[in-house]
Formats: C-alpha cells, sequence, structure tokens
C-alpha cells in the first residue's frame, strides 16, 4: 500500500516537473521577458541591465537549476505585475475556483448519476434518447458561448442572476451551471455504459434470483461495481475543469479564479506568476489523480496495493 | 458483392484485386435510409463549399463597415435592412460575410492542427507500438505528462511565448493534439504487431518502415480516421475558445471564436445576433462532424456494424 503510494507519489512529481520544464524551457528559451517588461525605447544598457537582474544571463541550465532548487525551498520568485510572491497571488486566487469547480461537480454528479443508471435500467427508452442526446448536445456547445447565452437569458431580459462578479449564491449560479454542462454528459454517458455492462454479469442474474429487491440489485450491486469506472470518469472531469474549463467560463463570468488569474497574467506577460500557476495546477490535479487511485479498494477489494 | 479476391487476367496471370469500392453502394443506400447522418453530412459539405467558395458567396467585404449603418439587427427584426441579412457588428460589417470568412478560418485551423498532429502522433504511435522497449517507454512517458495536464493551459502559454496568431495557433494546438492519436496507434499495432500479418511481412525481409507504413498503417487507418474526425471538431472548438480569449486569430480577420469574443460587449445592449449565430454555427458544425465520426465507428467497424444508435 505504501509502496504504491509511494511510486505514485513520485509519478505526480515526475509529471509536475515535467510540465513545469515545458514551461520554463518555452518562457526562457524561445520568448524573451525583458523585450517584454521593458518599453520599445528603452537603451541597450536598460535591457543588459534587467536581464542580469532576472539573472536570464545566465546559461539555461544553470537558471532552471536555480528555479528548481528554489521551488523546492517553497520561493517561486516574485510576480513582475502584482510585485508579490507569485505562489501567494496564485493561492489567493484558489478559493474562488474551488467554490466554482466544487459546485459544477455537485451538479454534474448528483444528476448524472441517477439519470445515466435510469437510462442503462432501460436502454433504448425516451429517457436513454433524451440522455444520450443531451449528452451530445452537451459536448458540442461550446461552453463560453453557452454561458453567454445563458447571461443574455437570465441576468439580461429575465434578471434573475448577475452578468458578472463574485460573492453571493446568485453569482455562482449562471457559471456553476455553464461549467456543468460538459461534465455532466461526459459523466451520464459513462454511467450508463458502466451501469450496463454490469447488468448483463452473471452476479445480476445471482443477486435477481436470490429475490433480491430490483433497487438492491442496480444500487448496492451493479453501481458500486460500476463505481470504479465512474470514480475514474468523474476524477478525470474534475481535472479537466480544474484548469481547462473554468479558464473561458471565469472570463466569461468575470469569476476572481485561478482561470481569470491565468489569462491576466498572459496579458502582463508575468511570467513567474504563470509558471507558478502551472505549477499549482498540475500539482493539483496529480494530487488527485493519486487521491481517485487509492478510493478502487473501496469499489472492488480485488484491487489491493501491495 | 460481385469483387472477386483473385481473378485471372487476360495473360493467363493470377492478379489480386482488392475489394475496393463494393462497399461504397451499400454505405451508400444505407446513408439514404440514415436521415440523421445525412443531414450532418450535407451540412458539413454545405459549410466547407461556402468556406472553399467565400469570395463569391460572401455578399460584403468582412474587413469593411460603414460605421453609420453599425449593430444594425438582423432583417427580421425592426430596424433590419434588407442587404444585410443577419445584421452588421459594432463596426458596421455584415454578420452573414463575417461568418463565411470566419468558417473559412475556422475550419482550416481544424484541418490543418488534425493534419499535423495527427500525422506526427500517428508515427510516434506506430513507433513506439512496433519497436517497443525504451522507446515505447520515452513516448508514452511524454504522452502521460500531457494527458494528465490540461492542454488549454500549455497552448495558452505557447500563444503567449510566440505572439498571437493563425500560424502560432496551429501549431500550439497540434503540440498539445498528437497524443490522442499515438495512444490509439500504439495501442492497434499492439495487437497486430505478434500476429501473422507482420510475422509474414518480416519473414519475407521487409524492412521495418516498410512493415509499419504497408502492413500495419493500412489495418489500422479506419478506426484512426474516424479519430481525425472526431479531433477535428474538438480542435473547431478549441479554436474557438483561443480566439474568443483573444489568444486565436486575430482581428481584422474574423473566425467564428473571435466575432463572438468582440460582439460580447454588446449583448447587455441588446446585440444578441453578433454571438448567437457564430456559435450556433460552431455547435451545428461540431454536432455534425461528432455524428459522422459516431457513424463511421460503427459503419467500419464489422462487429458493430448496424447497431448505429440513431
Amino acid at each position: 500500500m505504501y509502496r504504491y503510494i509511494f511510486f505514485r507519489l513520485v509519478n505526480a512529481i515526475v509529471v509536475v516537473c515535467g510540465v513545469s520544464l515545458l514551461v520554463f524551457i518555452l518562457t526562457r528559451a524561445i520568448g524573451n521577458p525583458v523585450d517584454v517588461m521593458l518599453p520599445i525605447e528603452a537603451s541597450m544598457a536598460e535591457r543588459v541591465k534587467l536581464t542580469q537582474q532576472l539573472g536570464l544571463d545566465k546559461p539555461l541550465l544553470t537558471q532552471l537549476w536555480d528555479y528548481f532548487s528554489r521551488v523546492v525551498q517553497g520561493d517561486f520568485g516574485m510576480s513582475w505585475w502584482q510585485r508579490q510572491p507569485a505562489l501567494t497571488v496564485a493561492l489567493e486566487r484558489l478559493p474562488a475556483t474551488f467554490l466554482l469547480v466544487g459546485a459544477s461537480f455537485l451538479i454534474a454528479f448528483v444528476f448524472a448519476i441517477p439519470l445515466g443508471v435510469m437510462a442503462a435500467i432501460k436502454p433504448r427508452s425516451l429517457l436513454d434518447k433524451i440522455c444520450s442526446t443531451g449528452s451530445l448536445l452537451g459536448v458540442c456547445l461550446p461552453n463560453f458561448w453557452l454561458g453567454l447565452m445563458l447571461i443574455i437569458v437570465f441576468a439580461v431580459k429575465l434578471g434573475w442572476f448577475y452578468t458578472s462578479g463574485y460573492g453571493t449564491w446568485r453569482h455562482l449560479v449562471l457559471p456553476a451551471v455553464t461549467l456543468s454542462v460538459l461534465p455532466l454528459g461526459r459523466i451520464t454517458q459513462m454511467v450508463r455504459s458502466a451501469m450496463l455492462d454490469q447488468l448483463q454479469q452473471q452476479y445480476i442474474i445471482t443477486a435477481r434470483s436470490k429475490g433480491l429487491a430490483e433497487w438492491v440489485v442496480v444500487i448496492r450491486h451493479a453501481l458500486k461495481n460500476a463505481g470504479v469506472t465512474i470514480i475514474t470518469i468523474s476524477g478525470w472531469e474534475l481535472g479537466r475543469m480544474m484548469a481547462g474549463y473554468t479558464v473561458v467560463i471565469e472570463v466569461v463570468f468575470g469569476w476572481p479564479g485561478l482561470g481569470h488569474l491565468v489569462v491576466e497574467s498572459i496579458n502582463q506577460q508575468d511570467f513567474p506568476l504563470l509558471q507558478t500557476l502551472t505549477f499549482v495546477i498540475a500539482s493539483i490535479i496529480s494530487l488527485l489523480n493519486l487521491a481517485i487511485d487509492l478510493t478502487y479498494p473501496f469499489f472492488d477489494p480485488r484491487i489491493k496495493y501491495d | 458483392m460481385d469483387s472477386k479476391p483473385a481473378a485471372i487476367d487476360t495473360n493467363g496471370q493470377i492478379r489480386t484485386t482488392r475489394p475496393r469500392f463494393y462497399m461504397a453502394k451499400s454505405v451508400g443506400r444505407k446513408l439514404l435510409k440514415d436521415k440523421l447522418v445525412l443531414a450532418a453530412l450535407v451540412f458539413i459539405i454545405v459549410v466547407v463549399l461556402l468556406s472553399l467558395m467565400a469570395p463569391v458567396f460572401s455578399p460584403f467585404d468582412p474587413g469593411q463597415g460603414t460605421i453609420w449603418e453599425r449593430l444594425k439587427p438582423p432583417v427580421w427584426q425592426e430596424g433590419g435592412s434588407p442587404q444585410h441579412i443577419l445584421g452588421t457588428d459594432q463596426q458596421g460589417r455584415d454578420v452573414l460575410s463575417r461568418l463565411i470568412w470566419g468558417g473559412r478560418v475556422s475550419l482550416r485551423v481544424g484541418f490543418f492542427v488534425v493534419l499535423v498532429s495527427g500525422t506526427v502522433g500517428t508515427i510516434l504511435g506506430l513507433s513506439a507500438g512496433y519497436f517497443g522497449g525504451r522507446i515505447d517507454g520515452l513516448i508514452m512517458r511524454l504522452v502521460d505528462i500531457q494527458f494528465c495536464f490540461p492542454g488549454m493551459l500549455i497552448a495558452l502559454v505557447f500563444v503567449m511565448v510566440l505572439g498571437p496568431g493563425e500560424f502560432n495557433l496551429v501549431l500550439a494546438l497540434a503540440f498539445n493534439g498528437w497524443m490522442v492519436y499515438a495512444r490509439m496507434a500504439r495501442g492497434m499495432v499492439l495487437s497486430l504487431r505478434d500476429g501473422p500479418l507482420v510475422e509474414a511481412a518480416k519473414a519475407i525481409g521487409a524492412p521495418p518502415v516498410k512493415i509499419m507504413y504497408r502492413h500495419i498503417f493500412p489495418n489500422i487507418f479506419s478506426p484512426l480516421l474516424t479519430l481525425y474526425v472526431l479531433e477535428i471538431a474538438r480542435i473547431i472548438l478549441a479554436e474557438a475558445t483561443m480566439s474568443f480569449l483573444g489568444y486565436g486569430i486575430q482581428p481584422p480577420k474574423a473566425s467564428w471564436g473571435l466575432i463572438i469574443g468582440e460582439g460580447r460587449k454588446y449583448i447587455t445592449a441588446g446585440g444578441w445576433w453578433l454571438v448567437v449565430f457564430p456559435g450556433l454555427l460552431i455547435a451545428l458544425s461540431v454536432l455534425s462532424l461528432n455524428i459522422i465520426s459516431g457513424w463511421m465507428r460503427t459503419e467500419m467497424d464489422p462487429l458493430q456494424r448496424g447497431k448505429s444508435l440513431h
């Protein structure tokens, strides 16, 4: 068990370092931060001075070593734009993103499980068709556009919710619903197919012939066995929401989270901040994947980590 | 089915005839029955044709507007003019023309990204699966690292460093799209590699590259093709998102995502047509490609043929 966790942690560190390295190389080797930070009319001397200040005149490998040795000590450098430690700036935005992602994931999960189960119990029924059509639509609608449509209807025309901002639950509803559509569709489809697989197994026939109530067969037997697949896919979706989809949703709704900060840091060409953000996001996703792995034995006791 | 696997031609030599077109007829007949897939196919063909012939079809210059005609609603709404069927934007440019030219850009990006990342990904996946060992380990580690991470973020970093623009956008999206193909190609190669097909090819002394290209690739092509189609849909969405955020296609060019991004400021003032139409086009194109890809998957896989849900 501990051995397994250890190996997975090592793996997670490799992934996080890999992503950091990629961003590092991209930002330092291809782009030139000095050109971005100084106005065009700046003199050569000023450029050289800033290059030295930022340590960009050293060889790339030395820079890399400097960077990683400081990261190990928890020092991610200063944000050029905010003039504060980059890690502080990034962590300040974390709660807003967690709130948004948590709320949308809750919506997606709470609706997806019963919908998927019901669709699987009666395949090709009306509900099943509605579910698969809905899921397909959810995948195909550009989510930022869906957000704008919701704003037009519910904020501009009806005035129920706010067009943008952060603070009350009325701010949260529209972005959370928009963000939940894609994972809702995909998790529903996954629950459906996993349940269909399980319901055809031999043990279901045994359970039924024992005279168990149908809901016990479906929930306690089939659903629990489908759990591994469902949790894996849900975790995936959660990870992809964390930084992929929230970026554009947070921009649409003016939500002060990590995703919004990513776009702001790019606008400000703030390399240390962006580097920190990718590090934070990669760490969260890696830890999430590890957490998901550790839930497997609960659903399938045959899975043992030793 | 009137084709024969082998025939003797007039010279008395045995020649093999590949049953190339025997499927075309039956597939065509089935297509006519399957209304949804047919509709999707027709829609995509119309969009592609409109994009290819944008200079012919577009009624106005997409980059030139008359400022006193700005923000005119569509023709059926009060205040709309019959000249601009879908209205005009904030600079008085014709929305319909911009949509047609924007489709050209969106489809072009989708096509080229899949062309580049599909080629690279397939080749890497083929090599990883065929050679195994260290090459496999290295390539698959790369795939894993990128898989665990939202590509959107890497694409944004890419564009930030290289500067926004169509070419850089294609590079950025291709850079984080190749893993899907590599994974799929590798998986399928593994199931073929130790089979009699490859063994026979090896026995007659075919070099590895030729085995991969002539013997393995044709056998895994049809599942890959469905993936290519599906990925074009995904890239169209990704392009729209990047352009919407302002890091993709740059004005005065038009792309569907960019039109939404530019029109976004005017929705509170009632300018709904600036965002609704491009969004619908994106959604319908992506939907059509998804339907076509799903249909291809069920049609091309003999085990699943005819099981299409639609």
